[in-house]
């Protein structure tokens, strides 16, 4: 119970500060729609490269992936929040008041899944507008979504363990790079079968290909390794909230 | 006071290098991250040259042109930030009450600008060269290529010292990148313009002067001599140039008033 009055204290107090300062919600809000705009826009003539199979259309094809970048960036643009916090000493006073650390961690993770909540909104929006088809019925479009969701969980639980443990802004990007990597080293502007060479073989093993193909399947609405995908995020949070609370430990010895 | 002119000139180059150098982060991100996005496009977009039309069998030396352009619009954020910071703790006042010139300050600080992005372009041509890449322009063509880089890096550079002198905040010039970053990427940086599919977006590259600069080096990687993707390159890098750096003096002709 505790717990949970730590958590939307720290959830409102995030959100409160992200949705009045337009420096920290603008950011994070345009930098999804400016890459599905340049790769939606720029890159759909693809689709007609030879193999290229994807009924829904290539601006489809992009928003999955957009929408899948947003949650994980909306993560860690949170644990950005959180370094700054420690940095004004906001996060030390916040260890002594609150009764039941954990729900700082709790806390976080709400308001990084509402403020991305509000950009999944925008994108979707400005996508449909945009002429993309969506193939999936509701329970499909509810599954990549819910998807969608839990890459957002395990990303702000990754930057919150690494926040954490550094309490520096210097740390950006230790908490953005290896995000960016382990996204863009995945099937972003072809199927994983127009891949050649070592980016084939990085994709190949690397589990966002599983997460991005089965959301792109679900979009299509020719649902494909949707266990599998949730499978990989739903054990990556679980690995993820011990990283982050043994963060939130090392924040408490350090004092 | 020609030598004098010139130790000040000097003394300030070497002090922005120095000062760049010294945050390694300024050096090794603006050198490292147009590289991975090289390497992440070249992988993920070589299908794309199955496309009729498309001018060149290897997307590597296609995208190559982008990291000159990137890199150059890092270090502009880097080197305009570190010029904010001067105005921001005094450093700019105190200079002000020696006999310093004002160009000295602002030839100074874009003198480091260049010297750095001439570094950042030999390593992005070698890194190409060494993934197979061969330029179709030779051997002169790579002179060309970095006589460029050297224009666009002083370009941008002015730009930079322009929004730092004229706000006197880092945060401001920072608040640029989002800025670049979309001329950037509503340009022809990864499809050539004739093959960009939907109308809007081709319209927008055409009339977006990034794209220009990137065809001008793409054209001495994969076609060889194209005077006119040259001449607009060079036409629009300097023209740039030339409004950037009087924007520049003349801001900092304002500040050292207000100083």
């Amino acid at each position: 119970m505790r717990a949970l009055a730590v958590a939307e204290g720290v959830a409102w107090r995030t959100l409160h500060n992200v949705f009045t300062n337009p420096s920290l919600f603008i950011p994070s809000l345009l930098f999804p729609l400016f890459f599905f705009v340049a790769f939606a826009g720029g890159l759909s003539r693809v689709e007609e490269v030879p193999g290229f199979d994807f009924p829904s259309g290539y601006t489809a094809f992009q928003f999955v992936f957009v929408l899948l970048q947003s949650a994980a960036f909306g993560g860690v643009f949170t644990g950005f929040g959180i370094a700054r916090d420690f940095e004004s000493g906001f996060a030390r006073r916040l260890l002594l008041a609150a009764p039941n650390r954990t729900g700082i961690v709790a806390g976080y993770a709400v308001a990084a899944l509402v403020r991305w909540l509000v950009t999944a909104a925008i994108l979707t929006a400005v996508a449909l507008i945009a002429g993309m088809q969506v193939g999936g019925d509701g329970v499909d479009l509810f599954g990549l979504y819910v998807l969608a969701l839990v890459v957002n969980l395990a990303a702000i639980l990754w930057a919150s363990g690494v926040a954490m443990r550094l309490r520096t802004m210097q740390a950006g990007p230790v908490m953005q790079m290896p995000v960016f990597l382990v996204l863009f080293f995945a099937p972003v502007y072809v199927p994983l079968s127009l891949l050649e060479g070592w980016i084939h073989a990085l994709a190949a093993v690397n589990p966002v290909t599983r997460v991005l193909e089965a959301g792109r399947g679900l979009l299509d609405g020719s649902p494909t390794d949707v266990g599998p995908a949730f499978a990989v995020t739903i054990g990556l949070a679980l690995v993820l909230s011990v990283w982050a609370l043994r963060g939130l430990r090392s924040a408490e010895r350090a004092g | 006071m020609n030598e004098a002119f010139a130790d000040q000139v000097v003394l300030l180059g070497r002090r922005s290098v120095v000062r760049t150098v010294r945050q390694p982060a300024n050096v090794v991100f603006p050198l490292v991250f147009p590289l991975l996005i090289l390497a992440v496009n070249a992988g993920g977009l070589d299908a794309a040259t199955r496309l009729p039309g498309f001018p060149t069998d290897s997307f590597v030396a296609f995208a190559l042109a982008i990291p000159f352009i990137q890199g150059a619009l890092f270090a502009t954020m880097n080197a305009g930030t570190d010029l904010a910071r001067d105005i921001q703790t005094g450093f700019l006042n105190r200079l002000s009450l020696t006999p310093m010139r004002g160009v000295a300050l602002l030839t100074g600080q874009l003198g480091g600008v260049v010297t750095l992005g001439l570094v950042q372009a030999v390593v992005y041509l070698a890194v190409g060269l060494a993934v197979g890449v061969r330029l179709e322009s030779g051997p002169l063509g790579a002179l060309v290529l970095l006589a460029f880089a050297l224009v666009v890096s002083l370009g941008f550079g002015a730009l930079g010292a322009f929004a730092a002198l004229r706000t006197g905040s880092g945060e401001a010039v920072q608040g640029l990148f989002p800025v670049f970053f979309v001329f950037l990427f509503i340009s022809s940086m990864n499809m050539p313009r004739n093959l960009i599919e939907i109308d809007w977006f081709r319209v927008a590259a055409t009339v977006n002067p990034v794209s220009y600069l990137i065809e001008c080096v793409r054209s001495l990687i994969i076609t060889g001599w194209d005077a006119e993707a040259l001449a607009l390159g060079f036409g629009i890098a300097g023209a740039i140039t030339i409004v950037a750096v009087a924007l520049a003096a003349v801001s900092l002709r304002t500040r050292l008033t207000r100083s």
